[in-house]
């Protein structure tokens, strides 16, 4: 976790949630995987408010998302990557997203960490991404509307958000890459390294849990479905620590 | 000035997955042996199971000698070399070993008589043009009281499917006779398994369970595996992965005979002035140190051992050590993995706590297994059909065309799907050819200003045609299990950087196409031997670990029987 180091003003829960909200949004988007042209039947239900859909976070300021402000990145980026990977993972019906999970935090510790070389592309992406919502969608990347959020970002992916003076050193699509593989590692990676909070990802998709042996009984309950999941780090095991 | 060490029977550099078997043998027969580690010593508490360490950051590596050497790439002479992104092996005692699948395959009897038993069935015209590829010095049987030995020592599971002439329908019906079974029944099969043998079976194959230095019940003392699903690139928690840092190696400290020195940077061999080797020049740190010895093994990957070479420059041999045929190098291969097939099924597949060791072989379509008179083609490739799935990965998996990767309705597909995709592992025959080859690069040096190796290699028509038609045999499978998706990878260009990288210094009897005569020793430095697969000229459909350890097994036993030959 990162300490409050008071260079950088906290984000609140509740500015998070200006983004976070609209997740609300998109689950309304009928089950078609993320083709663009049947989202866009959507488009209408998205203009009402951000519905908070059972199970989803309620609007608190308590209960911190945040531990305190990331280390690696000033809040004006924070708040782009946090609308950013709440978009590619989205709190639904489905259980917690990515910023749940934690991965702002994983990204912050990675990039204090093993991947100190991408704060530079973190920080100019973040950058690009925003000039291109100015420049093709009107305005800052965080006021865009869900909707228009995940064109930017399917422009970004597919390496066409280019443009004089965007600013994607290189193809937009590595940034997206890059972003999208770290918040896969801080949501289904181990909670050791700040993500995948109270093993969101791992339920998510049903992971049983890390288990030093796997009996051939273990494995006969898993294959009927009745192997229940264990809940830890691998660094819980003592020999690990 | 280095400082001078006192003179040992033998060095090894290397202690990884060749110099670590051959230190036993030699150091049992009472030689003293050193054996040179660029790496340290790395235990079971370093190897938690942790996705994000092992697969997608670095290893728990105190020392990162092979990274900082990493080669340079070029598919052809017309194309400038690039660094490859990675080095594919890691440094530690126990090598490689540590991380690696632990599929052990022995090769089959055909691998090493391509030559003569393709123009025996099909005629000389059938060797694709520009290989290079020479029959071994020896056969199959020559080497399999080899096989035997390692697989003991080491400690292989498997279902045996051919002893002394008996086909067992269990096993692989393909393989060369073997004196006895595995020491180790085979690793267990789930359901999926189950389920992708009968699907090969009703199709007319033989599957059958594929080999894996993995203890698939308790073995000199170390117990079975835990399937504990990460031991893709995972050290093994539990000691039941047999590298050899707790196998061979042990063995040898036991005997007194061996020392092992660790974090040794070996830079150069010397050569006096009758061409043969006098010793190495390694680096601990800042401080330079020369071993004598009487013998000279390198062991260190097949990158290093030519790189080794070919830095040893002296007035013996002004273009580097054993290279006066300019054969140093030559013959390099890396294995065809790619040319991937994967499915998706409308079922679990239960595939969470398994290992890459563990699954069904189909080799009906490998090596000449089968008919080859209206292909256009020799050799083939192994089906192989394992567990292998952690949560990063599985998410990670592709959509199989159904719309985005990321988003809420993606983050429904995943919830449904990320334990019914399933991704096979093909590996297909691999010629060497007269273009591709490794050298020093011209630019790229390591920290220390030394050249790194400079890799020019691409998969050629041969290579291109299996993996057409193992994709299609691979598809075929998935389908008679009931995938509902199947979707195939570019059947492969490059040749770059690989975990399977063969030839270099490869054996042979002619000195003029090859390095080391049929015991791995240099044709031109009688005193120089060569382990690990830089010595093999061909590489089969299957893993190249258990070969390159029974032939390091051999060249040891030959350097004990021929002691006062060799070392004077």
């Amino acid at each position: 976790m990162t300490d409050s180091n008071g260079d950088r003003p906290a984000i609140s829960r509740r500015d998070l949630l200006r983004t976070a909200g609209a997740a609300g949004a998109a689950a309304l988007i009928p089950d078609a995987v993320g083709a663009v042209t049947e989202e866009t039947s959507a488009i209408a239900s998205h203009t009402a408010a951000p519905k908070r859909l059972a199970g989803s976070p309620a609007p608190s300021d308590t209960g911190p998302l945040l531990a305190g402000p990331l280390t690696n990145l000033t809040a004006s980026e924070t708040e782009i990557l946090s609308a950013m990977v709440d978009r590619l993972i989205p709190t639904d019906e489905l259980g917690p997203g990515a910023l749940d999970a934690g991965v702002l935090q994983y990204i912050d510790r990675a990039l204090s960490e093993a991947e100190s070389d991408s704060a530079e592309a973190y920080r100019s992406g973040l950058a690009a991404l925003d000039t291109y919502s100015r420049y093709t969608r009107g305005g800052p990347f965080i006021d865009l509307s869900t909707m228009d959020q995940d064109s930017v970002l399917i422009d970004v992916q597919i390496g066409a958000a280019t443009g004089a003076g965007v600013g994607f050193v290189g193809s937009s699509g590595s940034f997206f890459n890059m972003v999208r593989s770290h918040t896969w590692q801080g949501m289904f990676g181990d909670p050791k390294y700040g993500g995948n909070t109270d093993f969101a990802g791992w339920d998510l998709i049903d992971y049983p849990g890390v288990r030093l042996r796997m009996s051939p009984e273990d494995q006969k309950l898993l294959e009927v479905d009745r192997l229940d999941a264990v809940r830890r780090s691998a660094y819980d095991f003592s020999i690990f620590e | 000035m280095p400082t001078q060490l006192r003179e040992t029977d033998v060095v090894i550099v290397g202690m990884g997955a060749a110099g670590g078997v051959a230190a036993y043998p030699l150091a049992d027969a009472g030689l003293n042996v050193v054996g040179l580690e660029a790496g340290t010593w790395l235990d079971q508490r370093d190897f938690a199971p942790d996705e994000i360490r092992n697969n997608y950051r670095d290893w728990p590596m105190l020392v990162r000698k092979a990274e900082l050497e990493r080669p340079t790439f070029r598919a052809t002479t017309a194309t400038t070399a690039n660094r490859v992104g990675s080095h594919p092996m890691m440094n530690a005692v126990g090598g490689t070993t540590l991380h690696y699948w632990a599929q052990s395959w022995r090769l089959n009897p055909w691998d090493f008589r391509v030559v003569s038993e393709t123009t025996r069935r099909y005629g000389s015209s059938r060797i694709p043009a520009g290989t290079t590829v020479e029959d071994w010095p020896f056969g199959y049987d020559e080497l399999e009281p080899y096989y035997d030995r390692v697989e003991r020592e080491v400690g292989i599971s498997g279902q045996a499917g051919n002893v002394r002439g008996d086909i067992d329908s269990r096993g692989n019906r393909f393989e060369g006779p073997r004196e006895r079974d595995f020491p180790m029944p085979p690793l267990r099969w789930t359901a999926f398994h189950d389920r992708m043998a009968d699907s090969a079976r009703s199709l007319g194959w033989n599957p059958f369970p594929g080999p894996a230095a993995v203890n698939s019940q308790r073995y000199e003392d170390r117990p079975g595996c835990g399937y504990h699903g990460f031991c893709d690139k995972g050290g093994c928690p539990i000691n039941a992965k047999n590298a050899t840092h707790i196998t061979t190696i042990p063995k040898a400290l036991d005997t007194g005979n061996l020392k092992v020195v660790t974090r040794a940077h070996v830079t150069t061999l010397e050569v006096g002035s009758d061409g043969c080797v006098t010793g190495v020049n390694y680096v601990v740190g800042s401080n330079e140190y020369f071993q004598p010895a009487k013998v000279v093994l390198i062991a260190s990957y097949t990158y290093e051992n030519v790189r080794l070479l070919l830095l040893s420059k002296s007035r013996a041999y002004p273009d580097g050590l054993s290279n006066n045929h300019g054969q140093v190098g030559r013959h390099y291969l890396s294995h065809h993995q790619g040319a991937a097939v994967s499915a998706l099924f409308p079922y679990d597949l239960k595939a969470w706590y398994g290992l890459p060791a563990q699954g069904v072989a189909v080799d009906d379509w490998a090596d000449d297994n089968f008919d080859h008179t209206d292909l256009d083609f020799i050799g083939g490739g192994n089906l192989w059909a394992m567990s292998d799935r952690r949560p990063i990965s599985a998410a990670s998996m592709s959509t199989y065309g159904r719309g985005r990767n990321w988003g809420s309705a993606w983050k429904r597909f995943i919830h449904e799907n990320s334990d019914r995709s399933h991704r096979a592992y093909i590996q297909k025959t691999t010629l060497p050819y007269e273009d591709n080859y490794l050298d020093l690069d011209p630019q790229v040096t390591d920290p220390l200003g030394l050249p790194v190796i400079r890799i020019t290699g691409q998969f050629k028509k041969n290579e291109l045609a299996i993996a057409v038609f193992m994709q299609d045999k691979m598809e075929d499978w998935y389908r008679e299990a009931g995938a509902i998706e199947v979707t195939r990878g570019g059947l492969g260009n490059t040749m770059g950087a690989s975990t399977h990288a063969y030839g270099g210094t490869r054996m042979g009897d002619d000195a003029e196409t090859n390095v080391v005569d049929r015991w791995g020793f240099s044709h031109e430095a009688p005193n120089l031997g060569v382990l690990g697969a830089s010595v093999m000229g061909t590489s089969g459909a299957r893993n190249p670990t258990l070969t390159s350890q029974a032939l390091s097994w051999r060249t040891a036993a030959h350097l004990v029987n021929s002691w006062t030959d060799i070392a004077d």
